[in-house]
């Protein structure tokens, strides 16, 4: 670990004109993953800028239905939020789905936007990765990629997100609120993330000198029937093989909407749009939920190790839309 | 007359707990002296080659670096090889760090940089740039499996298997025979404290060293001799020991570079490995094993046939014991056993947590289960339908004690057994398929010679202590219970001060022999004491005991009284100040009697039964119930060794579901090597757990009757559970650990 500078902002506008000067620095929230990356040389930032004492720390109802999650809110205190917990449960669920109780209660919301892979080769410096140095090549791709992609990978990069929360977030179609040198910008959660193609160090669209603000939620009518289904290698503390987030509107015994997004299968929350139409207008059915999951999987091409997770994905999918079709 | 107390199988909570909770029990990490500085190690990234360069500059200019120290610069070692070695070490060459220009395999030690903060010395460390000349290399056992060997030279402990009878031919002739394949993997110790030592520098080629061992005395001849020290010069100490699993068995590096940048700068340093550098030493090795079984339709085994492929590494000859308890265990004439080795470029494999019987049971208790199916009979009735009450292995000599029977039948009756279908997948509930397992396991009651100290003082107290460590097991606790009860005293008249070198030699504390070995020399210190005291009290003016033998004295309250009339009485101190005596000190030594103990297979029983819960679709593993059963000798305090086995069971669900060390055999690197991604079980993967002792009396295996029960707990739970499995979904995975992956 490098020797750094830490120091402690108290205005967002003022944590962004800090930052633009030195191309090192970057923001913390809870550190829990940007420290152990520091600690493993993966990260060497010589400028540490502590953002959770400016402002946005609060979880706020909004006209419209709307909910606005402060960017240094902890994951555990937006999970037990009671706005979260009424209007989003979907997003409970899959926050407390991930790591373990004490790193809820340090990782920030904002900070779990951008928590990066888990790919072993990513953290091991003696290993090429261009994730970490562009250009330097991917051991995981002929590798060990029993954890990797099955969708959206180049041939730079196999990495996958491995957030909980944002899968939920890519159902609710949350928007991201940024704030940069030239003001404020939404960015849909969709837009948030990004695929690795030919530069696979860069994991989402936020430039180096803006600043997560808050989460919103649209008010959604996806909370009556909804699930998380996480598929790990242990009962907690454990980065998921397969993840779906589902939730659902049934009018009359039909589907009327549904929304979907998957995680441990891509770069970022994956969704299928064009499938997520097979299920308009449907019966809740198993046969209907298979017939999703074949066309989801459509596309997704296995690495070796991973290909398990191809009929494991349709099987988690199939399984959560059942569990939400029944709530 | 005060109230008579016992605290021999008493309940008694930890000694050591409250400095535990509180902090104030020290770890080899926590030691401080003047001046301190800090070494980190630099290690390999290459797995095999030699290095050409090494360049420090980078990490020299950084403020408060003081060395790099590498076989380029380090101090003078010893030239033979042999001094390497120690009392766990196998047969070969030892791998000496810093020694040469040689890389054996990646991970390996080839720096330290220290510096006056660890901070600096982390960062330095990042710094060191070293060149490489790269040589071909293969971590992969599996492919090499031709190679296999059987090593002429053996490790201590190691029990050349021994077959008999004729396998293959009473195989060929059974009407019911299995023959299967069972792959473990490479596990890790990952105790909760990394491997740590802090040296201080007393002046004068001294060193008063901290060190995170579970042998004081191995780690001081070691040093000794790789370094030419005198023992007078060097003293060892552990009093407390943050979990070690048999990784502190062996003296680490971290020990070897502490001690050798401490006598290069003449200051106190501390080196604390990395979690990730946890995994750059010994492991549990991989292996193959096959086994052969067939029975008849009665269920009676007609033959048994267990042989193992092991990694090693390129410099040592680890062998443990995998598949002679596969002879002992069920009554069978024919037997065939066989142990190999494949050399692979990695460090060399160390005892780990019921070496060898984890992995060996897991295969012949996983083949015994299948075979139950292939005859269609119940697995229970199946391993009674081979109860030994004799040691085969051993020309048919007989068991000190064996309650292996009550361990069958308490553990049945608690699980529900009898109410078990037969068939796999009968039970499903939800999507969840529910199994039964159950495995038989079995350790040695070894006994080694073990010496520990008592002192009585005339203001009451009594002071034993002894070298041997304790790493988290309870020693500090059953020692003070079996010192008070012997002089009868109350707990907290008794201090107990162990881990030190300073004391009396102790063996390493490991293969479950401690409780034991050093409860019985504890107790024939205070034996010896008691004589003393009682020789005293005879000759005091009008002593009531004038005319006593010791055997018509009874110990009790703090007071010796005689038998026939207990109000002739007086109290151990009064007898020490009336003596005009400060204290009363003696030495106990517990050895194995050969003649004794030989004659008898002497070890731990257990069965286990296991529930489990599996996902229909995902393949994800609930265990949802474990009993356990052990019939273990004399259970000197039921609440920690509840514990002892909680652990046990909770380690063999681990093996059985979670750990594996996962190699990338392209780049010889280990890959998962942090708490992260090394799987073992979180709190949610721990369902209740019933542990049963069953009485068990033995007048052989020590003066105490006390088998031991560090290792038997895990023994036999990766079966049970992988067992339940089968049982629940009708899958069989032979290969650990299962994961969903396997399953689907």
């Amino acid at each position: 670990m490098n020797p750094f500078q830490f120091e402690r902002s108290s205005s967002s506008s003022e944590a962004i004109l800090r930052m633009g000067k030195n191309s090192r620095a970057k923001f913390i929230g809870g550190g829990t993953n940007l420290i152990d990356l520091m600690k493993e040389g993966v990260e060497s930032s010589d400028f540490l800028l502590d953002v959770n004492h400016v402002g946005m720390n609060e979880v706020l109802e909004l006209p419209g239905g709307r909910i606005r999650i402060g960017a240094s809110v902890t994951n555990s205190d937006a999970a037990y939020s009671g706005l979260v917990e009424e209007r989003f449960p979907l997003l409970r669920d899959a926050i407390l789905a991930g790591a373990s109780p004490q790193l809820r209660n340090m990782a920030t919301c904002g900070g779990n936007l951008l928590q990066r892979t888990r790919c072993y080769y990513f953290y091991d410096l003696a290993t090429a990765c261009n994730k970490r140095e562009n250009g330097s090549g991917c051991d995981a791709i002929a590798g060990n990629n029993r954890i990797h992609a099955l969708f959206g990978a180049s041939d730079a990069c196999i990495a996958v997100h491995p957030s909980d929360m944002c899968v939920a977030l890519a159902t609710l179609n949350a928007e991201i609120h940024v704030l940069g040198p030239n003001g404020p910008r939404v960015i849909r959660i969709a837009d948030f993330h990004r695929l690795p193609g030919n530069d696979p160090t860069r994991d989402n669209t936020l430039s180096r000198d803006e600043l997560i603000i808050a989460i919103e939620l649209p008010p959604s009518p996806l909370n009556h029937h909804y699930h998380y289904a996480k598929v790990r290698d242990r009962s907690s503390y454990a980065f998921a093989l397969i993840s779906a987030a589902v939730g659902m509107n049934l009018e009359a015994g039909k589907i009327q909407s549904a929304s979907i997004a998957m995680g441990g299968v891509a770069h970022k929350p994956w969704r299928d749009s064009r499938a997520e139409k097979l299920l308009i207008g449907k019966r809740p059915e198993i046969r209907v939920f298979r017939d999703f999951s074949e066309a989801f999987f459509k596309s997704a091409r296995g690495l070796g190790h991973n290909n398990f997770k191809i009929e494991l994905g349709k099987r988690t999918l199939v399984r959560a839309l059942e569990e939400a079709s029944l709530k | 007359m005060k109230e008579s107390q016992t605290w021999i199988g008493k309940p008694v909570s930890r000694v050591d707990g409250y400095a535990k909770v509180t902090g104030a029990a020290r770890y080899a990490a926590e030691f401080k002296s003047d001046g301190l500085v800090y070494g980190v190690v630099v290690s390999s990234d290459v797995t095999k080659g030699k290095i050409l360069k090494i360049d420090s500059r980078s990490a020299l200019a950084c403020d408060g670096v003081i060395e790099v120290i590498t076989h380029e610069n380090r101090p003078k070692v010893s030239f033979w090889n042999r001094k390497f070695g120690d009392q766990d070490s196998p047969p070969g060459d030892h791998f000496r760090a810093l020694y040469d220009s040689e890389v054996y395999y990646s991970g390996q030690p080839v720096a330290l940089v220290i510096a006056e903060t660890f901070e600096a010395a982390r960062y330095a460390a990042k710094l060191v740039v070293i060149t490489y000349e790269l040589e071909e290399y293969e971590t992969d056992f599996h492919s090499r499996l031709e190679e296999a060997y059987a090593p002429k030279e053996t490790k201590p402990g190691f029990e050349k298997p021994k077959s008999r009878g004729d396998a293959d031919e009473a195989f060929s002739q059974a009407p019911h025979k299995i023959s299967a394949e069972y792959d473990s993997p490479t596990q890790h110790h990952n105790p909760m404290e990394m491997h740590a030592t802090t040296v201080v520098y007393e002046g004068d080629d001294t060193y008063t060293i901290y060190d995170k061992t579970q042998g004081t005395a191995n780690s001081q001849a070691y040093v000794c001799q790789v370094f030419g020290l005198s023992p007078k010069k060097v003293r060892v100490r552990a009093p407390f020991v943050g979990g070690a699993f048999g990784s502190g068995l062996r003296p680490q590096y971290q020990l070897y570079l502490a001690v050798m940048a401490a006598k290069k700068l003449q200051r106190s340093v501390r080196v604390v490995l990395t979690r990730q550098q946890m995994f750059s030493f010994g492991h549990r090795p991989a292996s193959v094993q096959t086994v052969k079984l067939s029975a008849g339709e009665d269920g009676v085994l007609h033959s048994v046939g267990h042989s193992v492929t092991a990694e090693t590494s390129q410099l040592e000859d680890y062998m443990e014991n995998v598949v002679s308890w596969s002879g002992m265990l069920y009554k069978c004439e024919n037997v065939e056993v066989k142990h190999e080795l494949v050399k692979a470029d990695i460090f060399t494999p160390l005892d780990m947590r019921a070496p060898g019987a984890t992995s060996g049971l897991f295969a012949l208790e996983s083949a015994m289960d299948e075979l139950s199916y292939e005859i269609g009979m119940d697995p229970l009735e199946l391993r009674l339908a081979n109860y030994t009450e004799k040691d085969q292995n051993y020309f048919g000599r007989s068991f000190s004690s064996k309650e292996l029977r009550a361990c069958y039948e308490q553990g049945a009756a608690k699980f529900g057994w009898s109410k078990r279908a037969l068939k796999p997948r009968s039970l499903r509930e939800g999507k969840k398929w529910i199994g039964q397992g159950v495995a038989t396991g079995v350790w040695d009651a070894l006994h080694m010679k073990s010496t520990a100290s008592a002192e009585f003082t005339s203001k009451g107290e009594l002071k034993i202590t002894s070298g041997v460590t304790d790493i988290g097991t309870g020693t500090y606790t059953i020692l003070t219970q079996i010192a008070a009860e012997t002089l009868g005293l109350n707990l907290e008249n008794v201090t107990t001060s162990i881990g030190d070198t300073d004391f009396t030699p102790a063996p390493l504390q490991g293969g479950s022999w401690t409780a034991g070995s050093m409860g019985s020399a504890t107790q024939a210190a205070c034996f010896a004491v008691r004589e003393k005291i009682f020789k005293l009290a005879k000759k005091l003016p009008d002593s009531p005991f004038s005319d006593a033998e010791l055997s018509d004295v009874l110990f009790e309250g703090g007071e010796m009284l005689l038998k026939k009339d207990p109000s002739r009485s007086v109290s151990l101190n009064d007898v020490l100040k009336s003596s005009r005596v400060d204290s009363v000190k003696a030495e106990g030594t517990s050895a194995p009697n050969y003649l004794k103990e030989l004659p008898h297979a002497r070890n731990t029983h257990s069965a286990v039964f296991a529930e489990v819960k599996v996902d229909a679709d995902f393949g994800m593993i609930e265990v949802s119930r474990v009993v356990v059963a052990v019939a273990a000798g004399k259970i000197l305090n039921p609440k920690t060794a509840r514990s002892q086995i909680l652990g046990g069971v909770v380690w063999g669900m681990s093996q059985a579901l979670f750990e594996e060390t996962v190699t990338d055999h392209r780049l010889g690197r280990i890959l998962n090597h942090s708490f992260a991604e090394y799987h073992i079980p979180v709190n949610r993967d721990v369902p209740e757990i019933d542990v049963i002792f069953v009485p068990e009396a033995d007048s052989i295996v020590n003066e105490l009757g006390v088998k031991g029960l560090g290792e038997i707990g895990i023994v036999g739970t990766a079966a049970a559970v992988a067992n339940a499995v089968f049982h629940a979904t009708g899958k069989r995975v032979r290969n650990l650990p299962i994961r969903p992956d396997k399953m689907v």
